[in-house]
């Protein structure tokens, strides 16, 4: 176990150093800090001792060296917008992007279980066709295109005229498929309840709420077929194995087999892929803060970007590495911890 | 003389194969190819095809702009799917869009297939720190997404080279990022295939001939190993153009003025709370069935190519 842990802390660090040289090198090579900082009638020879004195002469590796040494005490610069030290303005952000994971994750479990499950038990239903069509339709919808036709119907609000309004049934249709919008759909709104420090928070009041669930939707499902299939391929696989076989043999009601003794073996692989994909939905809370203006670090980057904003875009870059090493190396060991039949020491296959 | 007996060997092998066979038996995969070779038809002959040609500006007229598509009142019949707030003709737009979607989409791919499967094939044949350093860095990339990846790799370069310069060559600059973000996948998959290939008779067998490793591993072992390259090519493709829209979408990616589905669909989402959904939606629509049909025919693919796996 010990020797597990030192080498995925190892492959961590070897990752945070790969990544801080990345960020190193893009501060770098972006603009030039000494015309951020004087004049345009500061002459040549003073901008040469300024260069000097701030180090900027010095070889690479010194410079990455005092880079690498400001980054561990959580130094990263001011940005150049909002005037205060960057890692102050990510964590200004972070709660609001925090939310939007957090919700949608708790969308994605919710359903994802029981329809992956479902789907397992009867493969042949229906229900279940239509889940597992209706889940490679999601995938190949991009998730700022479902943010948009959330927004169009639940916010908006949609007139529906396709059916011919003289008939019963027409105009029926048209009055069903049509919605009333209304939802909103721009940024946190105002009933944030302040929690401590940064947090400010959507999760406890009504109106919060209410702003957070489109924004959730869209972004839960990017994630929700994915899951989905994955529940129901492992369960399939699961409920073919010998101790199943052996536990109805012994005559346990199926509902204890499917949610008590195949379940359990079922998340095994789905934890690994889920830690890895909260992960990865940190890249989708970028395209969704863009669609719902939602204030967080998404939309921040986009626009530290816009606006050349660089100590901020390397901070982001930086701590979004922290969050995937983290993340990643959290999920192996407890994979590890829960299936003890994985080859902890062993070489990597 | 010889290529005259292989390709006639090639076609019949065709033929008899149980791609045909299960192509013949599958009406949702004829179905999905019929809709995507006529989407690309229709795209590359956007030329020929469109009412106007969106590129030229004296075509274009802005107080014919945000006019709706033909089945609501107020639509001009010269306009069949209305238009966009610049006055562009919508079926002429999307048509060239759907045309720069799959440029891209397709170039990526295969600068995606290109290296990846040149630093499979490495990683898995020669083994030792070179397989060790490549999957690394495969890694690394692959944990933090794809897309993230080509997010900050085109935010970086667009910031460095200018707007200017970066939408004047976005196309390129775009078949780069998505294809450098999107390699280890392929590398992944060709080296499972070599290492499984590397211990078979024939590689024995050439390397006792005297053969050297250049030619083992891309004239006898890259062969053997295409079968997944295939399968996975497909899904890659969608995924390629799924990730040029999102990148064009951020402003990454195709300027306004020569727009792919992605940057039409950003340009129309500013004047959705106005009421002009068709703007945004009519170029989505074509995305997602761009896109769903591909996938489609990716997971028939892999069923018939690989009929151990789960229908998943």
């Amino acid at each position: 176990m010990i020797a597990f842990l030192t080498k995925r802390l190892m492959h961590a660090i070897l990752v945070m150093l790969v990544i801080s040289v990345i960020a190193f090198a893009i501060q770098d090579n972006l603009g030039d800090p000494i015309q951020q900082m004087v004049g345009q009638s500061v002459p040549e020879s003073e901008r040469e001792a300024l260069r000097e004195r701030l180090g900027l002469n010095d070889p690479f590796h010194v410079q990455y060296l005092r880079f690498a040494g400001n980054a561990i005490q959580g130094d990263f610069g001011y940005s150049y917008f909002y005037r205060e030290p960057a890692l102050d303005v990510i964590a200004r952000h972070l709660p609001a992007t925090l939310e939007l994971v957090f919700g949608a994750t708790l969308i994605i479990v919710l359903l994802s279980v029981p329809i992956g499950v479902y789907s397992a038990i009867k493969p042949r239903s229906p229900l279940s066709r239509f889940f597992m069509g209706a889940s490679i339709v999601g995938i190949s919808v991009p998730v700022f295109l479902t943010a948009i036709v959330l927004i169009q119907i639940f916010a908006i609000g949609m007139k529906v005229t396709l059916f011919p309004e003289s008939t019963a049934w027409g105009s029926w249709l048209n009055a069903t498929l049509s919605t009333e919008g209304g939802m909103p759909s721009f940024g946190r709104g105002q009933d944030l309840v302040h929690v401590v420090g940064y947090w400010d928070s959507n999760l406890f009041s009504a109106g919060g709420l209410q702003h957070l669930v489109l924004p959730s939707i869209a972004l839960a499902s990017i994630m929700l077929p994915l899951f989905i299939r994955l529940i129901r391929a492992e369960m399939l696989e699961v409920l073919q194995s010998e101790y199943v076989k052996f536990a109805r043999a012994k005559g346990i009601s199926s509902w204890r087999i499917y949610f008590v003794h195949a379940l359990k073996n079922t998340m095994l692989p789905v934890i690994t892929v889920g830690g890895v994909q909260i992960g990865t939905m940190v890249a989708y809370t970028i395209l969704t803060e863009t669609v719902f203006q939602w204030p967080g670090m998404g939309l921040m980057f986009l626009d530290a970007i816009n606006r050349a904003d660089i100590p901020l875009i390397v901070a982001y870059l930086m701590i979004v590495g922290v969050i995937f090493v983290v993340t990643n190396t959290i999920v192996d060991l407890i994979y590890g911890l829960v299936n003890p039949t994985v080859k902890l020491t062993g070489k990597p296959a | 003389m010889t290529t005259q007996v292989s390709t006639t060997t090639r076609w019949a092998r065709f033929r008899d194969s149980y791609l045909l066979y299960s192509f013949k038996r599958t009406w949702s995969a004829q179905l999905c190819l019929a809709i995507f070779l006529c989407l690309v038809l229709a795209a590359f002959m956007a030329p020929w095809l469109a009412p106007t040609n969106p590129y030229d500006l004296r075509q274009i007229d802005i107080l014919d702009s945000e006019l709706p598509p033909f089945w609501i009142e107020g639509a001009v019949e010269h306009y069949t799917l209305g238009t966009d707030a610049q006055g562009r003709d919508l079926l002429s737009i999307i048509l060239y869009g759907t045309r720069v979607s799959l440029v891209i989409g397709f170039g990526a791919v295969i600068l995606q297939a290109i290296l990846g499967v040149t630093f499979g094939l490495l990683a898995g044949y020669l083994g030792g720190r070179v397989d060790a350093i490549l999957m690394r860095l495969a890694d690394i990339q692959l944990s933090f997404s794809t897309l993230m990846v080509a997010i900050v790799v085109g935010a970086v370069v667009k910031a460095t080279l200018g707007s200017s310069f970066y939408s004047q060559y976005a196309v390129l600059m775009l078949i780069l990022i998505i294809g450098l973000a999107e390699w280890p996948q392929y590398a992944r998959t060709v080296r499972a295939s070599v290492l499984a290939e590397k211990s078979k008779e024939y590689v024995d067998a050439a390397r006792v001939m005297g053969l050297g490793s250049r030619r083992i591993m891309f004239r006898h072992v890259l062969p053997n190993t295409l079968s997944p390259v295939f399968v996975i090519s497909t899904v890659q493709i969608a995924n390629a153009i799924i990730s040029e829209a999102a990148l064009s979408f951020l402003g990454l990616g195709m300027p306004e003025t020569h727009p792919s589905l992605g940057s039409l669909i950003k340009s129309g989402f500013d004047y959705i709370q106005s009421g002009s959904w068709w703007i945004t939606l009519i170029p989505g629509a074509v995305l997602v069935v761009l896109v769903l049909v591909i996938n489609l025919l990716g997971d028939w693919l892999r069923d018939v190519m690989n009929p151990r796996l789960y229908k998943g």
